[in-house]
């Protein structure tokens, strides 16, 4: 089914993992990391990638690792999004993974192949943005801490060889009243003509937005739009769609107009909830 | 660190057997369990991961073994079809009329079954989350969920 030949690595540490990625890149392999492996088996059936080993990084502890402690939330990359539905430490990144794919597919996509893959909506990412999310990066023969709006800013900041260990969030985040919703043109099971999750965190709403720009973002230009007092709602709308940081998507999932439309609509009841919070949607 | 380089033979643990499986690295889990051990109620659909005909399970959960790579599979316990023994899902599928032409029935037996498993105590909107990982052209969706719902019921 997938029609090229490579070869499997399952290292049992990030320094085997960091050396086979060296090695292998050296040797001309074009090294894949590997984690739930969905989306690199899918587009490997159709050609669109091609690659001579992957690397697997399930078997590495600090990658696995799922634990809510006094003050951090911690998440190993290689964490299923399953896992993270049951546990519910986070209630807004239940939801958010809770919505990507289906269920069974959620019980293989891992968090950091859901950041780290092509496919351009990385839903579980939003809540990583409005929790000011630490990652822990395997860099060379080190492990480095980097706030989340550093490694990804549009896109993600990775260097070749390197590969994301964990997620960190601190636990003040994990029960702040939330707002979820994904919006897709007609199937429940499709990607968003726009996801939207919110955060209320001392008085201020902070907003995370997918599939409206070609990337997901946070933009606190735009949470001080909506933030303004005084504003009536559609004037904040109006300001925050001048402060989008890119062109609104176009595409068959939904054109930009329609987008627009959602996103309006989509704060319209933003709003609304805001009265009633703490909420879910 | 495992590896994998060309083909071998690797053991796989299929509803509690130990098998040996000669496997490239690329071999998805779906065509091994197919092609070389025989077990062929796991069913190639959309081999796309959207269809869930070839849901096994995978230390107890579902996943759609077209996108598993047979390499991953190993030290895990693999469960098709074939490793229900009169579960109480199959016997509730026969008695709702869970199945029109059956191509879908074997994945949605493995996702009802290790529903059944994990929340037996599960509500509507738990049971819809699970489901809607696969799909019946027949459209026996209204029976598929009288049979899980009479498992879940009377767990």
């Amino acid at each position: 089914m997938i029609p090229f030949t490579f070869d499997y690595y399952r290292p049992d540490t990030i320094t085997e993992a960091v050396r086979a990625y060296k090695e292998l890149e050296g040797a001309g392999r074009f090294p894949i990391y590997y984690s739930g492996g969905s989306e690199i088996i899918s587009m490997a059936r159709v050609n669109n990638i091609h690659t001579k080993a992957v690397i697997d990084l399930k078997a590495i502890p600090e990658c696995t690792v799922f634990e809510n402690n006094a003050n951090e939330l911690v998440m190993g990359s290689a964490v299923t999004l399953s896992a993270i539905s049951e546990a519910n430490y986070y209630p807004l990144l239940t939801k958010a993974c809770g919505r990507i794919a289906d269920h069974t597919m959620q019980c293989k996509i891992t968090l950091g192949g859901n950041i780290c893959g092509t496919i351009r909506y990385k839903e579980a990412l939003l809540p990583l943005l409005l929790s000011d999310a630490s990652v822990i990066i395997a860099s060379g023969n080190k492990l480095a801490t980097i706030p989340i709006h550093e490694i990804y800013n549009h896109r993600l900041n990775l260097k070749k060889g390197d590969f994301i260990v964990q997620f960190i969030i601190k636990n003040k985040y994990l029960s702040l009243p939330y707002f979820h919703i994904k919006k897709t043109k007609n199937e429940k099971i499709d990607y968003p003509a726009l996801t939207l999750a919110a955060i209320l965190d001392e008085g201020r709403v902070r907003l995370a937005f997918s599939g409206l720009c070609a990337f997901p973002f946070q933009s606190p230009k735009i949470d001080t739009a909506w933030n303004q007092e005084g504003l009536a709602a559609d004037a904040k709308i109006h300001e925050m769609i001048n402060h989008l940081p890119g062109p609104v998507l176009n595409d068959v999932y939904g054109s930009d107009t329609y987008r627009l439309f959602v996103l309006k609509t989509t704060l319209l009841n933003l709003e609304k909830e805001l009265e009633k919070m703490p909420c879910s949607n | 660190m495992f590896k994998l380089e060309g083909k071998n033979v690797i053991t796989l643990t299929v509803n509690g057997e130990k098998r040996d499986v000669a496997i490239e690295p690329a071999d998805i889990l779906l065509t091994v369990l197919r092609d070389q051990l025989g077990l062929t109620g796991a069913k190639p659909g959309c081999l796309n991961g959207d269809c869930g005909a070839c849901t096994v399970l995978i230390d107890g959960w579902p996943v759609k073994s077209c996108l598993m790579l047979a390499a991953e599979a190993m030290g895990h316990q693999i469960t098709t079809i074939e490793g229900l023994k009169n579960a109480p899902i199959q016997k509730a599928f026969v008695e709702n009329w869970g199945f029109q032409c059956g191509y879908c029935t074997s994945g949605f037996l493995m996702v009802c079954h290790s529903l059944a498993a994990i929340h037996p105590d599960a509500d509507e909107y738990v049971m819809e989350e699970w489901l809607q990982s696969n799909i019946c052209r027949c459209t026996s969706y209204e029976e598929i969920r009288h049979a899980i719902r009479s498992i879940i019921t009377s767990a």
